[in-house]
């Protein structure tokens, strides 16, 4: 075994410097796969501060350095994006410095419409699980807005389709703000109009719209793929003007969607979301201004029948007295026995209240009383002393003009005057009884003629019952005692 | 509850307290005096309203862009067709 290489001519293996190898596989490779299109799987993805692009490109069993240059990024059709299937488009290059080959891309496609769907859903479940398609920090859009900025092309028939609907319904000032709608371009353009559009500060009324429309007429999933792009759904996610989308036909769903406030079907519907119909409007203002107007005339009219009819109450009062006329009428009747009770009480309360007072006031007063008494009593005593006095005197004067003699003459003649009366009338009386008796005779035998006793005399009898007379037998009551008459005596049966 | 002035209020505004009103009056059982404020109020909020549904102007602008795509803040008027 020979440990030293010697040049040998008996071999015919050449031989080659390092850098000769090198230099030699890169013209080789470059050569040979000067314009390749791989397809396969993007593995991690860096971007190197310099703005190139370096990313894996690998299927099961391999993996393919790849690159784009910061100068072809923007001529890519698609970020370059874990997982995603691609088909990549450029020269293979090798780094003899480092014993490495690469692949240069300069285009860079999804690999057939499933593969972008996959995509599209892998990128929305990332944003959703970012938050960024929240419900809750969904802005309202303003009833009506003072001033709508339309983010879109301002050549297509988007633009004029939003500002006749608008017309239609209720004209309102546009600001446009105007982008690409299609391509690399269109995501960096839009969200630079979001950005802008909330750049304007509030302070500037007229200028900063209340809402945004981000329109854009239909086209392919790749047309529009700019709308899918996380760029612009953050940048929509993050506006605080709220953000209405209208991206393609109703069919049509893109990312901005998700993260806008509303997502109009068109871009015709979003001028139907952006502003209520002023005629419905109108109409519903006079409607509720006819209530209004009703409303308050009926109340009146309400207050103004209850007027009337408590000013008739006022016209006859008896009716407005009615009730409180009977509430008094019982309670009259009511009155007297309640005095009583209360009489009763208060005698109760005040024979207690006397009980107290009596023996002192009761004592007193009947001193005053005695006073007053005694008082009384001296005077008409002396009084009638001084009358007595007066009546005494007076009496004097008229005993002395009666004489004793005068007295005694005047009674002489007045006892004969007596006598000769008196005389007159025994005669008189005499003479007057001797005729009364003889009268009496005559009429008394003239009774007795006549009465029944004579008929007793001759022999009949009278029945007497409780001293009536019985002159029927139907009078004859057989529980009394009956009484017979004959002209010797009764006799009780 | 901090009184917005009516002049102030947007047009939902005065159109939901609007409604209110009413609802209020035809509920009955507010004093005259009050009704009559109450009608006031809503002769007020119904004038707003009409006067943002009256307000309807329809100018449209665009924002002039720079190279870079960004807002020159000066505006041109857009033709209509």
């Amino acid at each position: 075994m020979k440990l030293i290489d010697e040049d040998d001519k008996s071999r015919n293996v050449p031989e080659y410097g390092v850098s000769e190898i090198s230099a030699s596989i890169k013209s080789l490779i470059e050569g040979e796969f000067s314009r390749v299109r791989v397809r396969g799987e993007i593995g991690r993805v860096f971007t190197a501060r310099s703005g190139h692009l370096y990313y894996d490109i690998k299927d099961e069993k391999s993996v393919l350095a790849a690159v784009t240059f910061k100068g072809q990024v923007s001529g890519l059709a698609i970020v370059p994006e874990e997982g995603l299937e691609v088909t990549a488009t450029g020269k293979v290059t090798s780094f003899g410095s480092q014993s490495k080959y690469q692949l240069i891309v300069d285009d860079l496609k999804v690999a057939g419409i499933g593969a972008l769907m996959a995509m599209l859903e892998k990128r929305k479940e990332t944003l959703q699980k970012e938050g960024f398609f929240n419900e809750e920090n969904k802005k309202r859009i303003p009833y009506i807005p003072n001033l709508i900025g339309v983010i879109t092309s301002p050549q297509g028939a988007v633009l004029s389709d939003i500002l006749h609907r608008l017309r239609d319904r209720f004209p309102r000032n546009v600001v446009v703000w105007p982008v690409t709608v299609q391509g690399e371009k269109c995501a960096v353009e839009v969200s630079k109009a979001i950005r802008g559009f909330n750049a304007i500060p509030v302070s500037k009324r007229g200028y900063r719209p209340d809402v945004l429309i981000i329109a854009r007429g239909g086209g392919s999933i790749e047309d529009l793929w700019g709308f899918n792009e996380e760029v612009v759904v953050k940048e929509v996610a993050n506006s605080s003007i709220p953000i209405i989308s209208a991206i393609g036909h109703e069919t049509d769903t893109t990312l901005i969607d998700y993260a806008a406030d509303i997502r109009a079907p068109t871009p015709s519907a979003a001028a139907e979301i952006v502003v209520p119909v002023r005629v419905n409007l109108l109409a519903e203002l006079r409607s509720l201004e006819a209530r209004l107007i009703n409303v308050i005339a009926k109340v009146h009219e309400v207050k103004a029948e209850r007027l009337t009819y408590l000013f008739r109450f006022l016209n006859r009062p008896e009716e407005l007295l009615a009730s409180p006329s009977d509430k008094l009428q019982s309670i009259s009747l009511r009155m007297p026995k309640a005095l009583n009770y209360a009489i009763q009480a208060k005698r109760l309360n005040s024979e207690s209240i006397m009980a107290g007072l009596r023996s002192n006031l009761l004592k007193n007063v009947m001193t005053i009383a005695q006073n007053l008494f005694d008082d009384h009593f001296q005077s008409i005593r002396r009084l009638i002393g001084s009358q007595v006095k007066l009546k005494r005197s007076t009496f004097d004067g008229i005993g002395v003009r009666l004489s004793n003699q005068k007295l005694k003459k005047n009674l002489e003649s007045a006892e004969e005057k007596l006598e000769a009366l008196n005389k007159k009338l025994s005669f008189l009386t005499n003479i007057e009884l001797q005729e009364k008796s003889k009268r009496l005779q005559y009429k008394s035998q003239l009774l007795n003629n006549l009465s029944y006793r004579t008929t007793l005399e001759r022999g009949y009898s009278v029945v007497w019952i409780d001293e009536k007379i019985i002159s029927s037998k139907f009078n004859i009551k057989k529980e009394k005692d009956m009484v017979i008459e004959f002209k010797d005596g009764k006799y009780l049966l | 509850m901090t009184e917005i002035l009516v002049s102030e209020m947007s047009f939902e505004e005065a159109m939901s307290e609007l409604e209110e009103v009413i609802g209020q009056l035809e509920r009955g059982n507010v004093p005259l005096e009050d009704s009559i404020k109450l009608y006031e109020r809503g002769a007020e909020l119904k004038k707003r309203c009409e006067k943002k549904l009256m307000d309807a102007e329809e100018k449209v602008q665009k924002i002039t862009l720079d190279k870079d795509g960004n807002s020159t803040g000066a505006v041109t008027e857009i033709e209509r067709k």
